[in-house]
């Protein structure tokens, strides 16, 4: 059974349809690298599974959650499922381990101490035990996202979302990046990524999806895709980038 | 006739300003309780309790305080509930200021990035959780200033319970020059009372706007 099921999802921005009719699953462990042109959907699919956005029809069920409108349970759901933003969006009045801390002390009322044992650990998880009480305006941008990676850890999520999370890095920034997500996909974490490292989608994603004009276009095993793309859609976005 | 001298006229001024005192106090701190109630339901995103808001402020802000002061102080009474000017005063003067102050902090609040409402989202938090933990902590520290210029006009805004009868400094002053026919001598004394009570105010809101600039 698949953890995250999306069934022919709809959405408009106004008269414009960005989504027109995607339909994907994704089971559990599965690291889903989504591809495509700025414009394709991609984000916005992302931002549907955990309820940013709404869509007009369709359905998207997400750890036996449905995600639908104003009578979903978004905080049970939110639980679940965690996110990571391309602009990280640390909180900036706490430190790394307070930012790391906040939800699972008020969402999941744990224990102050307890909380921090836990920060402790997805800290050390991304490499940054020793920044723990550091501001994110002390930490570089490739840091303040492995903090951004942890604060979703310490949620224990079921799957972790992720927005272009090393497009606004500088390139010598990008790699301890992708190596935590790597770890994670390894560990067996569900990810569904949103990226532009197309190496990075061949050879750490179990699947590929490319997306164009609001629809899949085109889905398999990452090498198997890159290697032999079926639609001129794909091999030119291949031929573009990679 | 009873004859006043300069100490007689400023002591009886200064009593009288422990008043303009007290009802600035009572005034923003009660409004500025009402004001975060208002910003909670004004940045709820509950159609309802934004409406109710939105118009609330328009009124306060939309029609002149003096206006306000006479509703409460004769409208009230039209209920057969007997009025003192002093309530009259602080319930219009509470109203009026949090109007304002809701708008203050509303920019602030809007002032914050969208990825930090994202965020806290994300992680589950509900709409309280969020503005208390995320984005009031952050609005704050933007609000000190615009709020502190703020009360300046909450002093001076006291001012016009005078017309009601409540003795405070300017009425006190009015009462003064019916009885020593000085007005220039008094009103200048008045005026320079409230220069005092509102200086060091504006002068340290720009103290912390000045102080916050240079941290960005």
């Amino acid at each position: 059974m698949s953890l995250v099921s999306i069934r022919d999802v709809r959405k408009s921005f106004g008269p414009n349809e960005v989504l027109k009719g995607v339909s994907l699953d994704i089971a559990k462990g599965d690291a889903v690298a989504i591809i495509g042109r700025s414009g394709s959907g991609k984000s916005t699919l992302l931002r549907c599974i955990n309820g940013l956005e709404t869509y007009q029809s369709g359905s998207i069920v997400a750890d036996g959650i449905e995600v639908a409108g104003a009578n979903t349970n978004l905080r049970e759901l939110r639980r679940h499922v965690g996110m990571v933003f391309q602009q990280f969006n640390l909180f900036p009045h706490l430190t790394a381990a307070e930012n790391v801390m906040l939800a699972p002390t008020v969402v999941n009322k744990v224990s102050k101490a307890e909380a921090r044992a836990t920060a402790a650990e997805v800290l050390a998880k991304v490499g940054l035990s020793e920044k723990m009480d550091a501001y994110p305006s002390e930490l570089s941008g490739g840091q303040q996202q492995r903090v951004a990676i942890a604060r979703s850890l310490a949620m224990r999520p079921k799957v972790l979302l992720c927005d272009e999370i090393t497009s606004a890095l500088d390139p010598e920034l990008v790699n301890e990046v992708l190596r935590v997500v790597e770890q994670l996909a390894r560990e067996g974490m569900t990810l569904i990524l949103v990226t532009h490292e197309m190496r990075f989608a061949r050879d750490v994603g179990t699947k590929l999806v490319f997306m164009h004009h609001g629809k899949v276009h085109e889905e398999g095993a990452p090498k198997e895709v890159f290697a032999a793309p079926r639609t001129p859609e794909l091999q030119q976005f291949v031929g573009q980038v990679g | 006739m009873l004859q006043f001298s300069f100490w007689d006229i400023l002591s009886n001024l200064l009593i009288a300003t422990q008043w303009t005192i007290v009802l600035s106090l009572i005034a923003f701190f009660c409004g500025g309780i009402v004001g975060l109630v208002l910003l909670f339901m004004r940045t709820s995103r509950i159609a309802p309790l934004e409406w109710f808001t939105k118009i609330y402020i328009e009124f306060f802000q939309g029609t002149p305080l003096l206006m306000q002061l006479f509703l409460f102080f004769f409208g009230i009474a039209l209920f057969g509930v007997e009025v003192s000017p002093w309530m009259a005063a602080t319930l219009a003067l509470t109203f009026w200021t949090s109007a304002f102050l809701t708008e203050i902090w509303r920019g602030c609040v809007e002032a914050i990035p969208k990825g930090q409402w994202e965020a806290s989202s994300s992680l589950a938090l509900s709409y309280i959780e969020q503005m208390r933990y995320v984005i009031l902590p952050q609005a704050s520290r933007i609000a000190v200033a615009p709020t502190v210029g703020f009360s300046v006009q909450v002093i001076k805004g006291t001012a016009l319970a005078s017309i009601i009868g409540f003795v405070e400094l300017t009425k006190a002053g009015t009462m003064l020059n019916n009885a020593t026919f000085r007005p220039f001598l008094v009103y200048s004394l008045v005026a320079l009372i409230y220069f005092c009570l509102c200086f060091p105010l504006s002068w340290w809101a720009k103290k912390i706007e000045g102080r916050l600039n240079v941290a960005r």
